[in-house]
C-alpha cells in the first residue's frame, strides 16, 4: 500500500494485558481526507441533514433529549434521530456533567463512532464545571478530553436551545468546519495524556476502534 | 415502646431513647455490642428489616457515628440505632450475616469513609468510584475544592455572583462595598 509510509507509529496499549493486546487495534486515528470541491460540499450537506445522535445520556442533561424526541419539539423534522450504538451515530451529545467514571465511557464511545463525527456539549458543566466546580469526581471542561464543535449554555438548556444548537452545528458542517475528528487525530497525544491523567485505571486500548 | 428501651438498656447498655415521631425513634449503643443488639432486635423484637445503614463523620468528637435504620412492619415502627466508633481506628463488626444486603452498605462505607468491616464480602472492591487514589472522599477533612483544583483542568474566566451581595449592589449601591 502506498499510504503505509504515512501511518503513525502503533500505539503501545499499555493498559491491556499482553494476551489481550493482539485482540485490539493499535493504530492511531487519522485525519479525514475530504473529497474534491463540490463533491465534499454535497457530502457535507448530506451529513448536516441527517444527524444521528448517540443515545447515551452522560449526565442529567440527557433528560432534555426526551422532549426533543417526542411530538412537542420533534427533532426528527430536522433529520436528527437517536441511534443505540456509537457505530451508527455521528453526533455525540454530552449531557451535562461528566464524572471520571463516565468520562472513560465517553472517550470510548467517542472513539468508536464513525467519522466524520461531531460533539455537542450541553449545559454549563461541560463548559466550566457549572455547579460541580468543586466536585472531587467531576471534570470541569470536556474539551480537554474530546474536541467539541458546539456548546449549548444553560443549566439546563431548554429543548429550544438544543434545537438552536443543532441548527448551529448544521451550519458548521455545511461550511465544512466540523473539524473535531481531525483535531482529535492531530492532537491525539495531547488528548490521550489529558485523559490518562484523570482516568487512573486505564484498562482499555489507547484508541478504541 | 419504652419497655423496649428498658430491655435494650438492661441487655446492651443502650441509652438515649428519643422519639422523633410516633413511628420513629433513635437510640445509642456501644459499638462493641452493636452486632449482638442488632441480632436481638431482629430476632426477638421484630425489627426484621434493615432499611438503611450509613455513617456520619462527627469530626468534632473524633468519631464516626454508624447509623442503622431498622423497621418492624408488625409494629409499624422504625428504630434508628446510633453507635460511635473511634475515627482513628475505624473497624466495626460486619452484619452481613444478619442481613445479606448489609454488605453493600458496608462496601459503600469502606470506600466513602474508610470504615473497615472485616469479613464482609467484596468490601475492598471499589464501589462507585473507579481508580480512585485519594483519601476517602466523604470524610469531612477531605478538601473537595483543593482536590478538584489540583486534579481537573479549569477554564479561565469563571465569575461567581453571590446572590446576597448582588442584590445589595442593585438595591443599595451606596452601602455595598
Amino acid at each position: 500500500m502506498s499510504d503505509k509510509k504515512l501511518k503513525p507509529a502503533p500505539l503501545a496499549n499499555e493498559g491491556l494485558s499482553p494476551d489481550e493486546r493482539g485482540l485490539f487495534c493499535d493504530a492511531a486515528p487519522r485525519e479525514y481526507e475530504p473529497a474534491k470541491g463540490v463533491i465534499e460540499d454535497f457530502y457535507n450537506w448530506a451529513r448536516a441533514e441527517s444527524l444521528w445522535i448517540l443515545g447515551f445520556g452522560t449526565g442529567c442533561g440527557a433528560i432534555e433529549l426526551r422532549p426533543l424526541m417526542t411530538s412537542r419539539f420533534d427533532m426528527y423534522r430536522y433529520g436528527i434521530q437517536a441511534r443505540p450504538t456509537p457505530r451508527q451515530s455521528c453526533v455525540f451529545v454530552i449531557g451535562g456533567y461528566a464524572s471520571v467514571k463516565t468520562l472513560k465511557r465517553i472517550v470510548r464511545s467517542y472513539e468508536q463512532m464513525m467519522g466524520p463525527k461531531f460533539v455537542v456539549a450541553l449545559g454549563s458543566c461541560t463548559i466550566n464545571g457549572g455547579m460541580y466546580w468543586d466536585s472531587y469526581n467531576t471534570i470541569k471542561r470536556i474539551d480537554q478530553y474530546i474536541p467539541v464543535d458546539v456548546y449549548i449554555t444553560g443549566c439546563m438548556p431548554r429543548p429550544e436551545a438544543l434545537l438552536a444548537g443543532f441548527q448551529e452545528l448544521k451550519k458548521i458542517i455545511k461550511a465544512g468546519k466540523g473539524e473535531g475528528q481531525n483535531i482529535y487525530a492531530r492532537d491525539f497525544a495531547w488528548y490521550k495524556a489529558n485523559q490518562k491523567q484523570i482516568i487512573k485505571n486505564w484498562d482499555m486500548p489507547d484508541y478504541n476502534w | 415502646m419504652n419497655e423496649l428501651a428498658t430491655r435494650l438498656a438492661a441487655r446492651y447498655g443502650a441509652r438515649g431513647w428519643h422519639d422523633q415521631r410516633a413511628d420513629l425513634a433513635t437510640i445509642v449503643l456501644d459499638a462493641d455490642r452493636l452486632r449482638d443488639a442488632l441480632a436481638y432486635l431482629r430476632d426477638q423484637e421484630g425489627y426484621r428489616h434493615l432499611s438503611f445503614a450509613t455513617a456520619i463523620d462527627n469530626i468534632e468528637r473524633g468519631v464516626f457515628t454508624l447509623v442503622y435504620t431498622l423497621r418492624s412492619h408488625d409494629k409499624g415502627h422504625s428504630l434508628i440505632v446510633h453507635a460511635d466508633i473511634d475515627r482513628q481506628k475505624p473497624v466495626v463488626d460486619s452484619i452481613h450475616l444478619l442481613w445479606a444486603q448489609a454488605w453493600t452498605y458496608q462496601r459503600e462505607m469502606k470506600e466513602w469513609y474508610g470504615i473497615d468491616f472485616p469479613g464482609s464480602p467484596r468490601v475492598d472492591e471499589e464501589f462507585v468510584l473507579e481508580g480512585w487514589e485519594g483519601p476517602p472522599m466523604m470524610r469531612r477533612d477531605f478538601d473537595s475544592l483543593a482536590y478538584s483544583d489540583a486534579t481537573y483542568a479549569e477554564r479561565p474566566g469563571r465569575a461567581t455572583s453571590d446572590p446576597a451581595r448582588h442584590m445589595k449592589e442593585q438595591l443599595y449601591p451606596e452601602a455595598a462595598e
